[in-house]
């Protein structure tokens, strides 16, 4: 079922990515076309090749770039959390990665410095405030 | 008209080029096109798409409102399925890491995602409370023991966290399936107004899940969550003291502050756990004959928006979530022995509430200390009982 769901969750997106993606192949032959015409001198109508192209390139890789946001989206972000570890006796203080089992108040390895038994203190995550 | 024509031209030409058995075809397409392109003026044509344009919207405008709403719904509805899928994984993982069960935990867990809980009938509200709380025991009960079925190696730390996980995955599996019900619902009938509901709500809803689906990995990990505010303060005012355990799921430290007598209450931890806390404050209140002189309570709170997270504030009565049962009992006591109430609580929205432990919350916990010890300088004198209730989910916090 998980495979499924994963499958079906990429389903929709390949179907829309043949789409861009022939979108974009069209508009880089206009706009290899619209060299072309330069070359045979017909000026307007390599003008209009160029605008058809640019616009489509413009618009295909909009899209993309939304669909990649999108799949950003779509993961569970995890953030980083940090642990805390003070000794009591000497004040040494270590911050580290998170690891399962942590948790406030655990007593962890000894200090390094005095050779006490050193305490979780603090478990948080930090978070950066987007600008309103 | 004529530019029109030469693209046609050109375009027709690398046609001939490219695919010579076409070319009938192609060029009988570019004089039907010379054809109509030479005879009708573009302003006309414009003017012509303007009519069709206004009169689609008229008759069908609703109905390509509905359209776009549906699309929306259906785009929320695909992260939604994409959340609960990844919840599913997770808790499955998490057992399978944790639990080491025998056989595939998957159908065991895809029965409980589905368990559902009857709220008591209230037509006589009388006595309501009470079977609340029965249902809520059995169901806390039943979790338990599906969990340790489906963990066996797990310890009691662990299956706590293993409960709150799938809690969590549950949660997820139910907003799917409320919003794809309503989601199918409006497409069937075409109801604009039931889409247009479901539209309205849905950026709520996303955020709820997204909480939960933060919360996930908090609980699978065992990592400290915003709601563990409270039991963090009360967890910092019991350190370095005996603690003993009160019904139910709690622990309580006897703790000097300020030459008064405080009885610092938490849910026991570090697995994800929050207690009876009104069956813990109804405990002491009762061995110490009611001679209590305040309770206080930390919670954390759910802040409005433009607040800041991990503002502290206070006030007065029981700062207690959930179905309102543990309030109820608490209300109950104080009003007994007439004790008054205070509360103390950090600001946070749900979001920050189950998900890992912010720098800012775990920060307020000082704070918070510091209140508490004014309100006890403010309202008691020396010699004093009082009661210090930290309340939330202890996971991750020990004591």
């Amino acid at each position: 079922m998980n495979k499924a769901s994963s499958s079906q969750a990429t389903k929709i997106s390949s179907f829309v990515l043949m789409i861009i993606f022939v979108l974009l192949a069209l508009s880089l032959a206009a706009l290899v076309l619209a060299l072309q015409a330069f070359g045979y001198g017909e000026d307007i109508t390599a003008g209009y090749l160029l605008l058809i192209g640019f616009i489509g390139v413009a618009l295909s890789t909009y899209v993309l770039m939304q669909m990649r946001r999108r799949l950003m989206r779509l993961k569970i972000a995890v953030p980083p959390i940090t642990t805390t570890i003070e000794c009591k006796k000497c004040g040494f203080k270590s911050v580290r990665e998170f690891q399962r089992g942590d948790y406030i108040f655990k007593e962890v390895e000894p200090c390094q410095k005095c050779n006490d038994k050193m305490l979780i203190t603090a478990i948080y995550r930090e978070v950066k405030e987007k600008e309103h | 008209m004529y530019f029109t024509w030469n693209i046609l031209k050109f375009i027709t030409k690398r046609l001939i080029v490219s695919r010579k058995g076409e070319l009938i075809v192609v060029f009988e397409a570019a004089t039907l096109f010379e054809t109509i392109f030479m005879q009708v003026d573009i302003q006309q044509v414009l003017s012509l798409l303007f009519y069709i344009v206004f009169i689609v919207f008229i008759f069908y405008g609703q109905r390509i409102q509905m359209y776009v709403m549906l699309r929306e719904v259906e785009g929320s509805l695909f992260k939604l399925k994409y959340i609960k899928d990844e919840g599913r994984k997770i808790a499955i993982e998490t057992i399978k890491e944790i639990g080491k069960p025998q056989s595939d935990p998957t159908a065991r867990v895809d029965r409980f995602l589905e368990y559902f809980t009857i709220p008591p009938q209230s037509l006589d509200p009388a006595g309501v409370v009470w079977k609340l709380e029965h249902i809520l025991d059995v169901r806390d009960a039943r979790f338990k023991d599906e969990v340790k079925l489906m963990a066996p190696s797990a310890d009691e730390t662990q299956t706590n966290n293993l409960e709150n996980t799938l809690e969590a995955a549950m949660a997820l599996n139910y907003i799917y399936k409320v919003i794809r019900h309503y989601y199918l619902l409006g497409k069937k009938t075409l109801s604009l107004y039931i889409i247009m509901q479901l539209q309205m709500i849905l950026p709520l809803v996303m955020r709820e899940a997204e909480a939960y689906a933060s919360a996930l990995k908090a609980f699978a990990y065992g990592q400290p969550i915003g709601d563990g505010a409270g039991a963090l303060v009360a967890a910092k005012l019991m350190r370095g003291y005996e603690t003993r355990k009160v019904p139910k799921d709690c622990v309580v430290a006897t703790v000097p502050i300020e030459g008064r007598t405080a009885f610092v209450i938490k849910a026991e931890g570090p697995g994800g756990n929050v207690g009876k806390i009104g069956d813990a404050i109804k405990t002491i209140i009762e061995e110490n004959e009611g001679r209590i002189a305040t309770i206080i309570m930390i919670d954390a709170a759910m802040k409005l928006e433009g607040e800041d997270v991990g503002e502290v504030a206070e006030g007065v009565g029981a700062a207690i979530g959930g179905p309102g049962v543990d309030q109820f009992k608490i209300e109950e006591y104080i009003l007994k022995y007439r004790i008054p109430i205070n509360a103390v609580i950090v600001k946070e929205d749900i979001g920050d509430a189950v998900s890992p432990m912010r720098r800012e919350i775990f920060e307020a916990a000082d704070k918070a200390i510091e209140r508490v010890k004014q309100v006890i300088l403010e309202k008691t004198k020396e010699g004093d009982k009082v009661i210090i209730a930290g309340v939330g989910n202890t996971i991750g916090i020990g004591q």
